[in-house]
């Protein structure tokens, strides 16, 4: 059963909030008030925020309302209430990455895509629960305990970005930040029945993002439109000092972009992600969604990529190395928890890991640990580096004849509550469909595309080239427009 | 890989640990060595693969064809600025005498 309490602020799109501040009929501050209200009446049960920021919130809320009064100029994201993944850095402000071991942790610096979310003019409603760490497909492993799917609440909201994707499902921020390392911002944008948009790797800075798997982290907007998401997307996009893997290419204003007509597009179905184990009322969504492009003057392409089922093996094997890597920094010397019996260094980093680290970190850690150990480095890693060459000549090879790849997010709809917490390799499996566009390092998105006969949401799957974000988007918005023409 | 490719044992898992600073219990060890296996089971799946001939992929950037800057080109000026302040770092950390971190005794015997 979906969230009982309704609300008009679960429908507002990003576009109509800054419209309504810019000319005067909304007020930042009023906005933002109504956010606190309904989060204090329905998060207790779907339990999407960590922390809540409402004095930053009213102090930049009154800026914004100061500003429109006096007719100045106004950003992007005038007065628009948005919440944060907690992996992100904000100033003074708890940030856990759903963490015991950062419990109580508060950086010294905001994230870059914070910065520039508030420079616009956004509103920052507080911090976003998510799975330890990003890692998880259903936000189960929060140590804060799991995020209800607000469409469904006996299911999970999808992970790791469960609770950026449940906020702007459930009306508790316009749109907000997520990341996604293998599939986290996709999957639950599907499950949750929002758009959520994986930016090309480089496209977006990570300064301030703690570090799950550096070669594969990124940071992506959801939000209630494909236009939304595109005008979040330019404000974050760009090349930033603080970050030497942020690209100089040029941003582009994609929220025009995607408003392009789609005619001429050449769009790819790739035949992998159709085969066994895809729900059929997914299958149908999405052959509906093509049937539309089509209508709107797209031709549709078979592409094959071969490699696909190898995708989720070297995704494992990548991001626990680096993952084992990245979590070397948590000992319990410059932040978050420190055992206090430890009467050595050695014993003081393993006893405060050991209680700071829930199961499934520990598991990618070992994992990571293992493959990297010597005698199995070339076993596991440097082949798993190996085919990751190949399942991005897949795609190259694809971009050659086509403009977009349309396929499926996830196998199923969200599934119940404690369904797959039991046996881990079943839970990675659920990424099938999203770990290859993370491995290539090319942009995809969630777009919502139907639903179930039982009432979940169905999202498809948008892939483009690499600093394509615009044609993916324009063919978001297309399928969107179909959706609302059905 | 065929040859690397069976049962983890559970001393192989405590080592595995120790290389990590993690302390398993005697309850999480076994169930540990059991996820690990089954996992380790479907990453084999790559050795169907012939990748002699591949060079391996790092960083996304490699198939971009961005020149790589072997040369330091993209490193930032290497020029005094101001940082985060101590104070604010210093806050964060569970002990601290407000110019260093204080940890417990480092030699142990």
């Amino acid at each position: 059963m979906s969230l009982e309490s309704k609300s008009s602020l679960e429908g507002l799109t990003l576009a109509e909030a800054r419209a309504g501040v810019v000319d005067g009929s909304r007020s930042a501050v009023r906005l933002a008030m109504e956010h606190y209200a309904r989060i204090a009446v329905v998060d207790s049960e779907v339990h999407s925020y960590l922390a809540l920021t409402e004095e930053r919130a009213m102090a930049q809320a009154e800026r914004v309302d100061a500003a429109a009064k006096a007719g100045e100029p106004l950003g992007p994201l005038a007065g628009v209430p948005v919440g944060i993944k907690d992996v992100l850095a904000t100033r003074g402000v708890v940030t856990t990455a759903g963490s015991k071991i950062l419990a109580g942790y508060r950086p010294p610096y905001d994230a870059t895509v914070v910065a520039r979310l508030e420079a616009a003019g956004a509103v920052v409603l507080g911090k976003l629960n998510c799975d330890e760490f990003a890692m998880g497909s259903s936000n189960e492993n929060s140590a804060y305990g799991p995020v209800r799917n607000p469409r469904a609440m006996d299911r999970v909201p999808g992970g790791s970005s469960g609770g950026s994707a449940a906020a702007v499902a459930a009306g508790l921020c316009v749109a907000s930040l997520g990341t996604d390392t293998g599939g986290s911002i996709r999957q639950p944008a599907a499950f949750c029945g929002v758009v959520g948009v994986l930016p090309t790797y480089g496209r977006v800075s990570r300064y301030g993002l703690i570090a799950f798997a550096s070669s594969l982290d990124r940071v992506g907007p959801f939000a209630r439109s494909v236009e939304d998401a595109a005008t979040m997307l330019e404000v974050l996009s760009g090349a930033d000092a603080m970050d030497a893997t942020s690209s100089q290419a040029a941003v582009v204003a994609y929220a025009a972009e995607a408003k392009k007509d789609v005619a001429g597009l050449r769009i790819g179905v790739p035949e992998e992600y159709f085969g066994e184990g895809l729900d059929v009322e997914i299958r149908a969504a999405i052959e509906r969604a093509l049937d539309e492009l089509r209508a709107a003057g797209c031709t549709i392409h078979k592409v094959s990529l071969p490699h696909t089922r190898y995708a989720v093996p070297t995704y494992y094997v990548i991001a626990t190395a680096e993952a084992s890597s990245n979590l070397s920094r948590f000992d319990g010397v410059r932040y978050g928890l420190r055992a206090e019996d430890a009467t050595t260094l050695s014993g003081m980093f393993r006893e405060t890991r050991d209680e700071g680290f829930g199961a499934e970190v520990k598991r990618r850690i070992l994992l990571g640990t293992y493959v990297l150990s010597a005698g199995y480095y070339d076993a596991y890693y440097r082949k798993a580096q190996q085919v990751r060459a190949l399942l991005t000549r897949d795609f190259v090879e694809a971009f050659g004849v086509v403009d977009a790849i349309v396929c499926p997010v996830t196998p199923t709809p969200a599934f119940k509550l404690g369904e797959k917490t039991d046996d881990p390799l079943q839970m990675y499996l659920e990424d099938i469909y999203s770990v290859a566009a993370s491995l290539a390092g090319i942009c995809g998105m969630s777009v919502p595309c139907g639903e179930t006969q039982g009432g979940l949401p169905i999202g498809v799957q948008v892939l483009g080239k690499h600093f394509d974000e615009a044609t993916m988007l324009r063919v978001g918005a297309a399928i969107e427009a179909g959706q609302r023409g059905r | 890989m065929s040859e690397a490719v069976g049962a983890v044992t559970l001393e192989q898992v405590r080592h595995v640990a120790e290389l990590a600073n993690l302390e398993l219990t005697a309850e999480e060890l076994p169930r540990m060595a059991k996820d690990l296996n089954a996992i380790l089971a479907h990453i084999a799946q790559l050795n169907e693969l012939d990748t002699a001939e591949v060079a391996p992929m790092a960083q996304v950037g490699e198939v971009l064809g961005l020149a790589v800057a072997s040369k330091g080109e993209t490193l930032r000026a290497d020029a005094v600025k101001a940082s985060v302040e101590r104070a604010d770092v210093m806050a964060a950390a569970p002990e601290s005498d407000g110019r260093f971190f204080k940890v417990p005794k480092v030699i142990e015997r």
